[in-house]
């Protein structure tokens, strides 16, 4: 028998923490932009301003918030799935560095108005290449660690795991193919129409490899982590995997139904949007069903219940996603905050929950204790559950109300609204909306407080060891 | 054997994902942008207007704004002012395109149909201050693009975008602020393809009015003055940008005809493209017999 396998644990450490705190200034300043719609004083200089603001705000929460937990819990789990310890902890560390430039910077510049405004592709060209650079020396660690693995057979993780890996590559790359006219500034090189639907592969997809891929590894891995039940089916996880990153890169043009991109590439994009439900449900199902006869764990064990939450709300997702990509749907909530109600179910209460338990599962495992308080991980639950829902179901409300009012038609044909009409029927909206993110903002408070606890307990109980 | 070697697998997911990628990105460039899609009258960018769409792009603008009018009928009727949906052809020298997914704001696509002004008055006053036009808006103040334009780099981008220049329009940016670029910017979106403008009837007599009785028609009339007109004339008709608008005494034909053709050059649109006749008889007596 060889000697137990040593896993390095200090950048997964690093990773998460420093995904939390970009997390939280992603949170902070999505509150202040959602002040700032419904009080535009608050716009109170140049690099405060909204414009800039909001892709601050996405990129915190993408990428930092997103990715960066992602490449922690990828190597927490990417060892234990292979019972192999990480290839190379001193490149990790490396990326942890790079990583916190990268996106220290990336907030600086688009304070700085450097900003390239394709969507989740915002940063200027030598940050982009930055970007890369981080996902390549982290998809390589990760790479080699299964490449030289002991346990053979790789699980479903992996696989999601991997997929992201030359997913993400492909797509940031040529989203981000440009001409470089100085430092902070470049042309891409596709133009007009072009431009826009490269973009949208790119968007779609990041939501797919960013958003689905790398969240779906973590359930599979920590749901049975959690419950100490087996997953349902290996083999439905299997079709749904295939069929998934297959289906998802026929997509991006549901984001521009209507517009002057060719009908034939709409269509399609409306087609597998709606196959698309059979792989997503795959996955929701696999869930549902590994829980069979252990559902009183939604009760008795605080994570379970972010993850079955987590996963309820993809199942939402991937069912309000393809009635958004039909035509007829979208001509009536394209363009309003219906949208962003959509979004935020996806970023708050799929991905962030997921990672939410996943963080809390490992922190108590590399620490070695319980966690600090389950009551307070109780009310973070419920207090994060409430102002998403509360964001996502005003915007629903915001975007139909908006939406039937700019189609309104009088008798004759002429529009019955102008404008700004819709826009101060919406106004209450958006005040209620930027309370349920104060909301959220305590939620993940307690959640920081909890960790920094049960941290601080394991110091303390290894010191009296030692 | 899949479940075993992560090199053929990473190999087979590429393929999958380059099926759908090939298809509905790769292959789409042999007809996108191509010779079915030009459209002769649309202009490459000067630079003045390059430099206020990098201004744009560094504001964010694209975060509330959209710049494409869809296909369908409520958007050509809102945001088409006398023009078409966009067509393919109308954004071949966008790099990046700046369509945008969100209508915080309303369309821009074409802005530069709906305020003609050649001093872009109107975007003036809105941009250092949008509430002192539409007291609502929740746009931002861009009170500090009153500032000189730094023209450091605006030939060296026309030489990248590969866009036509002559000295002349290099000397056009000297002395030129930031605001002065972005309008120049917002005042070409949407004009390169000519609209075809709806006459005004050639000869409106005063009888031709068939609206004489104010009272049946106030209410509505009123709404439309603030829908359409307050945000040059005042709220109260008092005149800001424009005129005030209260009891005038020119004659109803000629406010018939001010109103329906305008006085582009001097910043007054016309409304025939969006007003049928009957609107602008009730706007005129509107602004002729309401004196309060
Ligand atoms: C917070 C969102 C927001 C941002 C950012 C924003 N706008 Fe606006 N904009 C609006 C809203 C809302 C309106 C409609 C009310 C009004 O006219 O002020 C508007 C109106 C306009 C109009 C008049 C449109 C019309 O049809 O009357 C123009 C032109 C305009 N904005 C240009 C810009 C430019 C240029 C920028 C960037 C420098 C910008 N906006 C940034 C929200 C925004
Ligand atoms: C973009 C700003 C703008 C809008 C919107 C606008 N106007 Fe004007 N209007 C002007 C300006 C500027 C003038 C002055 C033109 C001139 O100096 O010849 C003017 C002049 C006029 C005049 C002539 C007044 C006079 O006594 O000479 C009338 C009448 C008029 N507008 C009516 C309207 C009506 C009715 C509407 C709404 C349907 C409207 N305007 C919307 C800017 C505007
Ligand atoms: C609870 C705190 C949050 C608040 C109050 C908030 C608020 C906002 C606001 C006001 C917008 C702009 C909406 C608009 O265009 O009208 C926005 C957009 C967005 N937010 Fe958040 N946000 C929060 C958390 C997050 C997190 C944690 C993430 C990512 C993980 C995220 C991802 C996004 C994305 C991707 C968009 C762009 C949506 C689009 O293009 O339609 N948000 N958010
Ligand atoms: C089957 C799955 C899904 C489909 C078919 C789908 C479809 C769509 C469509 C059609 C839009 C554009 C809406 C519009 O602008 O009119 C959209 C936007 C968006 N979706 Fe989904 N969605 C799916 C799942 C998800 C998931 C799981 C997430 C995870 C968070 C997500 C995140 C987003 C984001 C961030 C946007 C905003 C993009 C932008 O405009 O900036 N979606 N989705």
């Amino acid at each position: 028998m060889s000697a137990p396998t040593r896993y390095f644990d200090d950048s997964v450490k690093g990773f998460i923490t420093w995904s939390i705190i970009w997390g939280t200034i992603s949170v902070v300043v999505g509150i202040l932009i959602s002040l700032q719609l419904a009080w535009p004083q608050l716009n109170v200089a140049p690099y405060l301003t909204y414009g800039r603001l909001r892709p601050i705000h996405t990129n915190a929460g993408i990428f930092g918030w997103g990715i960066g937990s992602f490449i922690g819990l990828f190597f927490y789990i990417t060892q234990r799935l292979t019972k192999t310890s990480l290839w190379s902890p001193g490149l990790a560390r490396v990326t942890l560095w790079l990583f916190n430039i990268g996106i220290a910077s990336a907030a600086v510049t688009l304070a700085m108005g450097i900003n390239r405004t394709k969507e989740y592709a915002e940063l200027e060209w030598p940050l982009a290449v930055v970007v890369a650079i981080i996902w390549v020396l982290f998809s390589i660690n990760v790479f080699m660690t299964i490449f030289k693995r002991k346990e053979e057979q790789m699980y479903i993780s992996l696989w999601y795991i991997m997929a992201a890996l030359v997913g993400v590559t492909v797509l940031y790359v040529v989203n981000n193919l440009g001409v470089p006219l100085h430092l902070f500034k470049s042309y891409p090189i596709f133009a007009g129409t072009n431009d826009a639907n490269v973009q949208w592969w790119y968007g779609h997809n990041a939501v797919a490899m960013v958003l689905t891929a790398p969240p779906l590894a973590l359930f599979y891995y920590f749901l049975p982590k959690v419950t100490g039940n087996p997953i349902f089916s290996h083999r439905m996880g299997i079709i749904a995997f295939w069929s998934l990153i297959f289906m998802y890169l026929w997509t991006g043009a549901h984001h521009l139904l209507w517009t002057p991109v060719p009908d034939w590439i709409q269509t399609l994009a409306m087609a597998f949007s709606i196959m698309l439900i059979a792989p997503s449900w795959g996955a929701v199902m696999n869930g549902y069903l590994t829980m069979n006869g252990r559902w009183d764990q939604m009760k008795t064990n605080y994570l379970v219940k972010f993850l079955i939450t987590g996963i309820t709300f993809y199942g939402l997702q991937t069912l309000q996603g393809p009635m958004q990509s039909i035509r007829s749907f979208s001509a009536f909530i394209h363009y309003t905050d219906w949208v962003p109600g959509h979004v935020h179910m996806g970023t708050l209460g799929w991905v962030s929950m997921i990672i939410f338990a996943a963080v809390y599962y490992t922190t108590t495992k590399m620490c070695e204790t319980e966690i600090y308080s389950v009551k307070l991980a109780d009310t973070h639950f419920w207090l994060v559950l409430v102002g998403q829902l509360i964001y996502s179901i005003t915007m629903w409300i915001a975007g139909v109300q908006q939406g039937s009012m700019l189609l309104a038609t009088n008798t004759d044909g002429t529009l019955h609204y102008s404008f700004m009409e819709t826009m101060i029927a919406i106004m209450p909206y958006y005040k209620i909306r930027a309370i349920s993110g104060i909301i959220y903002l305590v939620g993940l408070v307690l959640f920081i407080y909890n960790i920094y606890k049960t941290y601080q307990k394991s110091a303390v109980s290894q010191t009296a060891k030692a | 054997m899949l479940e075993k070697n992560p090199v053929i697998f990473i190999i087979l997911a590429f393929v999958v994902i380059m099926i759908g990628t090939s298809v509905t990105m790769i292959a789409p460039f042999k007809w996108i942008n191509g010779p079915g899609d030009r459209i002769a009258e649309v202009k490459p960018y000067t630079p003045l207007q390059q430099e206020g769409r990098d201004l744009y792009m560094r504001e964010g603008c694209n975060n509330c704004h959209s710049q494409t009018v869809r296909t369908l009928a409520s958007d050509v009727e809102r945001y088409g002012y006398g023009g078409s949906y966009s067509k393919s052809g109308e954004f071949v020298y966008d790099r990046p395109h700046l369509w945008g997914s969100r209508r915080t704001g309303p369309d821009l696509a074409h802005i530069g149909l709906k305020f003609p002004d050649p001093n872009g008055a109107w975007h003036r006053k809105h941009m250092a201050n949008p509430q002192s036009v539409v007291p609502a808006s929740n746009m931002p103040s861009y009170a500090f693009l009153n500032k000189a334009l730094d023209t450091t780099y605006s030939e060296r981008k026309m030489k990248l975008l590969g866009f036509p220049y002559t000295q002349a329009d290099l000397d056009e940016l000297k002395g030129k602020s930031e605001m002065d670029a972005i309008i120049a910017y917002m005042r070409k979106l949407g004009t390169d393809i000519p609209v075809k403008k709806v006459e005004a009837p050639a000869v409106v007599s005063a009888q031709s009015n068939p609206f004489t009785d104010l009272k049946a028609i106030e209410e509505e009339a009123e709404a439309l003055y603030k829908k359409h007109c307050a945000s040059c004339h005042g709220e109260k008709r008092e005149g800001t940008l424009g005129p005030a608008l209260k009891g005038s005494a020119k004659p109803e034909a000629e406010l018939f005809k001010l109103i329906a053709q305008g006085v582009e050059a001097k910043g007054m649109p016309g409304f025939s493209g969006s007003l049928d006749e009957q609107k602008i008889w009730k706007l005129v007596t509107y602004i002729k017999l309401d004196a309060k």
